[in-house]
């Protein structure tokens, strides 16, 4: 059925709805290099995103909203992102934390990298540095929740069906999908 | 007589709204959540890659001891709550007490044996 995607809800209801869902924005925590370092510094005590309601549950991304992809992204487990990010429910969010994962970083010219992880998921925000400092991370993190208060889900998701790609006669839209066994 | 079934009217109201705020909390979550289904997001979670091998592991039957203590003292536990509530009525209390005590010391000397026996160490 889909309320919050088919209905425009009133001004108190979506300020009500958008103000749960960025403050409980559970991250799966997606740590692949040196960044991954200074993504768990920044939930440790001294700068703590945890008290903006971001814990880091990383049981796995079916509890979680947000992935933070940290450090370098090789093209051989590019898939593995690719997975991971479709397993997380809807409506989720990606941060990409780093020049490695904006861009391809210090490894811009390397045969095995990624230049940049938006090539593989949609993401909303990019934190620069090499390290970023665990507080560019906590503004990151403001940033996005500054964008999920005045978010319109209706349009958040008629966005993603408009522009999901066509597969000609049907099956599944990426090659990560399952085969059957 | 209606004070004894008010009682357990009380309790089915109980259930009845217990259930009730479960429904109404999925019911709720069901109309108002969006469906955005997509074939991966039914694949079994293993760290990005595809799942090998079974989903059952086999679970260590060293864990029985803990199995049987449970029993013992949950059967205990199950013998302590009646008694607790009617225990102020009688008129020589105290014997009654001293007679549940020596029950909990047989059971505690029990559990004494277990200790000795080494039994609560990790195997």
């Amino acid at each position: 059925m889909g309320l919050v995607e088919q209905v425009n809800f009133p001004k108190p209801a979506k300020f009500i709805l958008n103000w749960g869902r960025k403050y409980s924005l559970w991250v799966m925590n997606f740590g692949l290099a040196c960044c991954a370092i200074e993504l768990i510094a920044a939930s440790t005590s001294r700068h703590d995103f945890i008290r903006l309601g971001v814990i880091p549950v990383a049981h796995g991304p079916r509890q979680a909203d947000m992935l933070v992809v940290a450090g370098t992204l090789t093209d051989k487990m590019a898939p593995a992102l690719k997975r991971v990010y479709e397993q997380i429910p809807e409506p989720k969010y990606v941060i990409s934390f780093g020049s490695c994962s904006n861009c391809g970083g210090p490894f811009w010219d390397s045969y095995s990298v990624t230049k940049g992880v938006d090539q593989i998921v949609p993401v909303d925000v990019y934190v620069p540095g090499c390290p970023p400092r665990p507080e560019a991370l906590l503004e990151g993190i403001l940033k996005l929740q500054e964008r999920i208060g005045q978010e319109s889900l209706k349009d958040h998701f008629a966005r993603r069906r408009a522009t999901e790609p066509i597969v000609v006669g049907g099956g599944p839209i990426h090659q990560t999908a399952i085969r059957d066994e | 007589m209606t004070d004894y079934f008010w009682q357990y009217g009380t309790l089915g109201v109980l259930a009845v709204a217990g259930a009730g705020f479960v429904a109404v909390g999925f019911l709720v979550n069901r109309i108002m959540r969006p469906t955005f289904a997509r074939p991966e997001k039914y694949t079994t979670y293993e760290c990005g890659v595809d799942p090998v091998g079974e989903g059952w592991s086999q679970t260590q039957i060293r864990y029985y001891i803990y199995a049987f203590l449970f029993v013992i003292f949950d059967v205990e536990a199950v013998f302590l709550f009646p008694f607790a509530t009617i225990f102020e009525r009688f008129p020589n209390a105290g014997l009654v007490l001293v007679e549940m005590i020596v029950f909990v010391v047989i059971l505690a000397v029990g559990l004494l044996y277990a200790w000795k026996k080494k039994v609560l160490e990790w195997v």
